[in-house]
């Protein structure tokens, strides 16, 4: 092991064990953070294969390839896996590397719970993945499940609501866990206001993780107990209604979009101010933005369903708030731009898909508002306006930001350079291509496209070829980003700042980071580099 | 055991009870659903993923319980169990909150709807004509067919003062523990557990005289569901909270728990208290308004 | 970036003028609320386009002026108070700007009382059943025949070949110009939805709940439309099709139809 700063005491070993074992029964927070970002990048591929499937029957008018029964399940596979599988653990991979070293925590809270929420997400995805062996096929209701048409899935069905049930679990876990690391766990003198943004958005994403996914789960439950036990919660001849799984989803459902943001906020907090040679502006206005995206996030959620016959007040309500999450979030754009502001930038990859982040986000924050206007969502609703919508808050949103976060913190975890050329490369190539891709979809749902159709009129063929062949290249530059990952290995060495003096915990230790670190707290005394 | 080892965090090196957990929870899981999609023997697969859980939860706890004996928790991660068991608590919270949320949407919106109320009157016209909107209801289906509601003055009472006390001679003992008192603390746990097995039976009576006399089932429209959903759920939270409150009473005769050092007792006490609050509020809307 | 952002411009205010094939835009529809909803639907974009040249352009500024390379010397400044008043108050400013005309536009949709007509749209896996309320004429509509063979996977019929491919129906919804038609939605199976883009009506179509809607066509002619909610293999295979006729030829057809169903 490469000397640490820190003492040690003899009766703790210092390496990882060997074998299998090291992984199977980890509580060492680096290695359950890399395993769960392993995982994240192979469901990300996994999803993207069936997004592959999706835009090649796409490319052209008339059913070429598959059967829409097929394709409605590709649909269905392709959110389920890119959301709960890809996005979500990436961030929690991205939380137990960094948040310890943040904050100077010898490891997460309770390691071995956090070993049971990583080994519970290859059972729930083999569960999810394995129904589509199955007569009837995979889930095909769309990832919004709304009974009664994901009452008709055939033995899937059991299947995927206990995947989902699991992967609840594990967010709940996982949740639990970075919350009382960060309440708990933080180096002495450490306020919760000189924390970096990244552990704050995490902080503020558990508390919503805590709060809903426990809500999705009894959604799927009352749709097990309808299915099997002959309740009627979504049934309007036994009093029910199946609006109110459409409620109850959405209310989990929203708060889950800003899960899948927030830490791609604190992520690009991270790095601009580094790359801009300047600190972060309005740190603590960035906090009160995020909680209060946070707060709103929950009382929004009916702005899916502004066809479903809502009562007047109710869709102004829900316009309203909805409207209103643009002020903190234009609070979090403005503050990065005030940071670049002055500043004196360079561009490495990190900070490429951290800038691309704001411009693309915030372009998909803008058909987020569009979707507000109750009257106006009535034409955009279902179509591919919308799908073009949320792809740009996820793709170049979440996506570019967690490959910002990792081309940042790689040398950090590798020792290792990556290759800074192949990298932009790698970022040139997706930002176009991502753009090709789902900028069009804009106008096939203004046109009036539906979405999760497996075919279309006429009328829409020249944007969905270009939006196939933006999807491919796009897909086909991953390769690059694996490439440049592995590559990394020969890469050279990296010293302990890795960048131009980055503020923060986690440039005091060596690349790579030891494998225990701050096994007694760090003084960080009153210099750490924070604003406060 | 106030005297700690070592001032440090103490981080376990590998643990195989989680992998184990996944491994039940693989069994379990796929075991249900094939169960529920007709093939017998998922029912036995189930049946051994509950087994391999059970097991995973006693070798787990036994273990967190010896290193805790051993003096190698110190009061932050003492403090640690303290958030984490606070928070698992709030997720439960949220659990119910849907439920009762299920309920509260079919009684103030569907229902009333259903039965042509506010901009609805064609629903009513057209599909369910007739229908009148009351509470309890098992919808315009006349769905698992007629039926009798719960009265709240029965055994629903008498459960809920069960309950109420339960939670009293918990926090009685859990002052006996403090004040070192220990024959009053087991006295009045095995109580607290008593009492909680007590509810759990006569709920068993009140499902058994709704099924077989009132013909009220999980089937019984939107009141059915509600009703067996809330109180099974709750039900199933009494029974794992009252052997965990066993298991506490068996910890305190084998001399565990210090005034200051009990994180499991309180754990537990917590708990008993949120499942008791959860029946205030099963009592108030789902017997009672 | 920047260039999508230019080109999305030029797509919109090409739409003015632009042929269906090529559509950019949100059609105006042919109902005073589809217009006014299509102004809701600009107004708001010509908002986030001018925040979004506010925005963007001070980032590239930053961009190019405050660059590293370009011996740019950073600041070291870390808040502005004032600065944050500001730009908290004036999104707020805006949003409530965009609200006011929204909300006059949510009450007039609203208001479906005393229609001429009304009809009752049950919505079926996979087509529509229409049935006109008082006049006694009920049928069902589904894909027409052409689509439906070159639909098939591998069909060998090329789609273009196929006129209004998969937005044609066997019978089309007739309706009167003018006249008040209030439309009452409700499903025999899972959740659909209807949808016309020209008349700005998208409504779920709910097993055991009636919806409605209403629209008075200004204009007649042809317009299509399809099921805007996943319900299935079909999903994509239950357009609609709505034709606008004069009043006589309402009467004429709606007579012809009454005594076939009789
Ligand atoms: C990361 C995920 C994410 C994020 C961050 C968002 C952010 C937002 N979303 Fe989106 N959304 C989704 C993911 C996301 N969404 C998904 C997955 C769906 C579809 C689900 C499904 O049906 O399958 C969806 C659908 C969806 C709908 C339903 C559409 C429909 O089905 O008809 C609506 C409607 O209101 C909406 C609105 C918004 C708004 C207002 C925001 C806001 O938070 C955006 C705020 C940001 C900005 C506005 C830009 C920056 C701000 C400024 C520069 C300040 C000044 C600006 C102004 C004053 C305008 N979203
Ligand atoms: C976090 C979420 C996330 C992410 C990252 C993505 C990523 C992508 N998504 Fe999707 N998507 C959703 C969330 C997401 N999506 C959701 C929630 C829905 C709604 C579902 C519903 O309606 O229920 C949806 C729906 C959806 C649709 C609409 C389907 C329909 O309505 O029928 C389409 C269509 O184009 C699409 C495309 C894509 C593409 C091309 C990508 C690309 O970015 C993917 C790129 C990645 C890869 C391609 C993998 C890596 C590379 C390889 C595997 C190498 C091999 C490559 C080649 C052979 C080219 N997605
Ligand atoms: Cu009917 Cu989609
Ligand atoms: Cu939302």
């Amino acid at each position: 092991m490469t000397a640490v700063a820190q003492a040690h005491d003899s009766h703790d070993d210092h390496g990882p064990v060997k074998g299998i074992r090291r992984w199977l029964f980890s509580t060492n927070h680096k290695d359950i953070g890399t395993m769960y970002l392993v995982f994240s990048l192979t469901m990300f591929f996994v999803g993207g294969a069936m997004a592959m499937v999706i835009r090649s029957e796409l490319a052209i008018p008339g059913l070429q390839f598959v059967h829409p029964e097929f394709f409605n399940q590709m649909t269905t596979m392709h959110a389920l896996i890119m959301i709960f599988g890809a996005i979500m653990p990436a961030f929690v991979g991205l939380a137990n590397w960094m948040i310890p070293l943040m904050i100077g925590a010898p490891d997460m809270a309770l390691p071995r719970m956090n070993n049971w929420s990583f080994w519970i997400l290859p059972i729930a995805f083999s569960m999810l993945l394995s129904t589509l062996l199955m007569p009837g096929g995979a889930p095909a209701a769309g990832w919004t499940m709304y009974p009664p048409l994901v009452l008709q899935t055939g033995d899937a069905f059991p299947f995927l609501i206990f995947s989902i049930h699991l992967m609840g679990i594990s967010s709940i876990m996982g949740a639990i866990n970075i919350i009382v690391t960060i309440i708990n766990m933080r180096a002495p003198n450490m306020s919760l206001l000189k924390m970096p943004m990244f552990v704050w958005t995490w902080l503020i994403t558990a508390y919503l993780l805590i709060a809903v996914m426990p809500v999705l789960a009894g959604a799927v439950t009352m749709l097990l107990t309808d299915q099997f036990f002959g309740t009627s919660f979504f049934l309007a001849a036994g009093g029910g209604d199946p609006v109110m799984f459409q409620h109850i989803f959405w209310f989990f459902g929203h708060p889950e979009v800003y899960i899948m943001i927030l830490p791609a906020f604190g992520i690009v907090s991270e790095i601009i101010p580094v790359f801009s040679r300047k600190p972060l502006f309005g740190h603590d206005s960035m906090v009160y933005a995020a909680s209060s995206i946070a707060f709103l996030s929950f009382i929004v959620w009916a702005h899916h369903m502004f066809t479903v016959g809502m009562p007047f007040t109710g869709q102004l309500f829900f316009m309203f708030t909805t409207m209103m999450i643009a002020v903190p979030t234009g609070v979090k754009i403005f503050n990065w731009v005030a940071t670049m502001w002055r500043g004196a930038m360079s561009f490495e990859t990190p900070m490429l898909f951290s800038l691309a982040f704001v411009f693309l986000f915030t372009i998909g924050g803008f058909s987020g508002l569009m979707l507000a206007i109750a009257p106006a969502d009535i034409q955009y609703h279902d179509t591919y306006f919308v799908v073009a919508h949320f792809h740009y808050v996820l793709v170049p949103g979440s996506v570019f930001a967690i490959m910002a976060g990792a081309y940042y913190w790689l040398p950090k975890w590798t020792g290792h350079m990556y290759n800074e050329k192949l990298g932009k490369w790698h970022f040139w190539l997706s930002t176009i291509f991502v753009n090709l891709t789902f900028f069009p979809m804009h106008f096939l749902g203004l046109a009036g496209m539906p979405r999760r159709i497996p075919d279309y009129s006429t009328q829409f063929a020249d944007f969905n070829a270009i939006a196939s062949i933006g999807a491919f290249g796009f897909g086909l530059s991953q390769l690059l980003f694996v490439w440049v990952i592995l590559s990394a290995r020969k890469g050279k060495l990296a010293t302990a700042e890795v960048w131009d003096n980055p503020p923060g915990l986690e440039w005091t230790v060596p690349s790579p980071a030891p494998y225990h670190t701050f096994e007694t707290p760090p003084n960080i005394g009153a210099n750490i580099g924070f604003e406060k | 055991m106030t005297t700690y080892s070592d001032d440090r965090y103490y981080i376990p090196h590998g643990s195989h009870w989680p992998a184990v957990g996944s491994l039940g929870l693989l069994f379990l899981m796929v075991g249900a659903s094939t169960w529920l999609n007709g093939a017998a023997t998922g029912f036995y697969v189930m049946l051994a993923g509950l087994a391999i859980i059970i097991f995973m939860l006693t070798g787990w706890f036994a273990t967190v319980i010896g290193e805790s004996e051993g003096g190698r928790y110190n009061a932050q991660v003492d403090k640690s169990f303290r958030q984490g068991m606070f928070w698992f608590i709030f997720s439960e919270v949220m659990f119910f909150a849907c439920f009762f949320g299920a309920l509260f949407y079919a009684r103030n919106m569907a229902v009333p709807w259903l039965g042509g109320s506010g901009n609805s009157f064609f629903t009513n016209m057209l599909l369910w004509e007739g229908f009148e909107s009351t509470w309890p209801t098992n919808g315009p289906g006349n769905i698992g067919g007629e039926y009798e509601a719960m009265a709240p003055f029965g055994l629903p009472l008498i459960n809920t003062v069960l309950l109420l006390s339960s939670s009293v001679t918990l926090t009685i003992a859990h002052h006996a523990l403090m004040a070192g008192k220990r024959v009053q603390l087991t006295s009045l746990l095995a109580t607290t557990f008593l009492l909680g097995f007590a509810f759990v039976y006569l709920q068993g009576v009140e499902y058994i005289e709704a099924y077989q006399h009132l013909n009220l089932k999980l089937t019984s429209g939107i009141y059915g569901s509600t009703f067996f959903m809330l109180t099974g759920f709750h039900g199933m939270h009494v029974t794992i909270g009252a052997i965990m409150l066993t298991i506490i009473w068996f910890r305190v005769l084998k001399g565990h728990f210090t005034a200051d050092n009990h994180f499991a007792f309180e754990a537990v006490a917590w708990y008993w208290h949120f499942v008791d609050v959860v029946w205030v509020s099963l009592y108030v809307f789902v017997y009672w308004m | 970036m920047i260039r999508n952002a230019i080109l999305s411009l030029l797509g919109l205010s090409l739409a003015e003028t632009a042929t269906a094939d090529w559509a950019f835009n949100m059609p105006k529809g042919i109902t005073d609320l589809s217009l006014e909803t299509y102004r809701l639907h600009m107004m708001v974009f010509w908002w986030c386009v001018a925040i979004g040249i506010l925005v963007f352009g001070v980032m590239i500024i930053s961009l190019i002026r405050h660059r590293k390379a370009a011996g740019a010397e950073a600041a070291t400044f870390s808040h502005s108070t004032t600065a944050e008043i500001i730009w908290t108050s004036i999104p707020v400013v805006i949003l409530i700007m965009i609200t006011i005309p929204t909300a006059e536009t949510m009450v007039r949709l609203e208001d479906s009382r005393n229609p001429d007509i009304s009809i009752v749209i049950t919505a079926y896996q996979w087509k529509w059943h229409y049935k006109y309320q008082d006049e006694g004429v009920e049928f069902y509509s589904s894909l027409a025949h052409p689509s439906l063979a070159a639909r098939r996977k591998q069909s060998g019929i090329d789609p273009f070949s196929v006129e209004n491919y998969l937005l044609e129906v066997d019978h089309p919804l007739v309706v009167p110009r003018d006249a008040k038609i209030r439309l009452l939605f409700t499903s025999n199976d899972v959740v659909h939805a209807w949808w016309v883009p020209d008349l700005a009506i998208k409504k779920d179509a709910i097993p055991g709940i009636v919806n409605e809607a209403w629209f008075r066509a200004k204009k007649s002619g042809t317009f299509r439309g399809q099921c805007a909610e996943l319900c299935g293999k079909d999903h994509g295979y239950m357009p609609i099709v709505v034709e606008v006729v004069e009043a006589d030829a309402y009467e004429a057809w709606i007579d012809s139809h009454r005594t076939n169903t009789e």
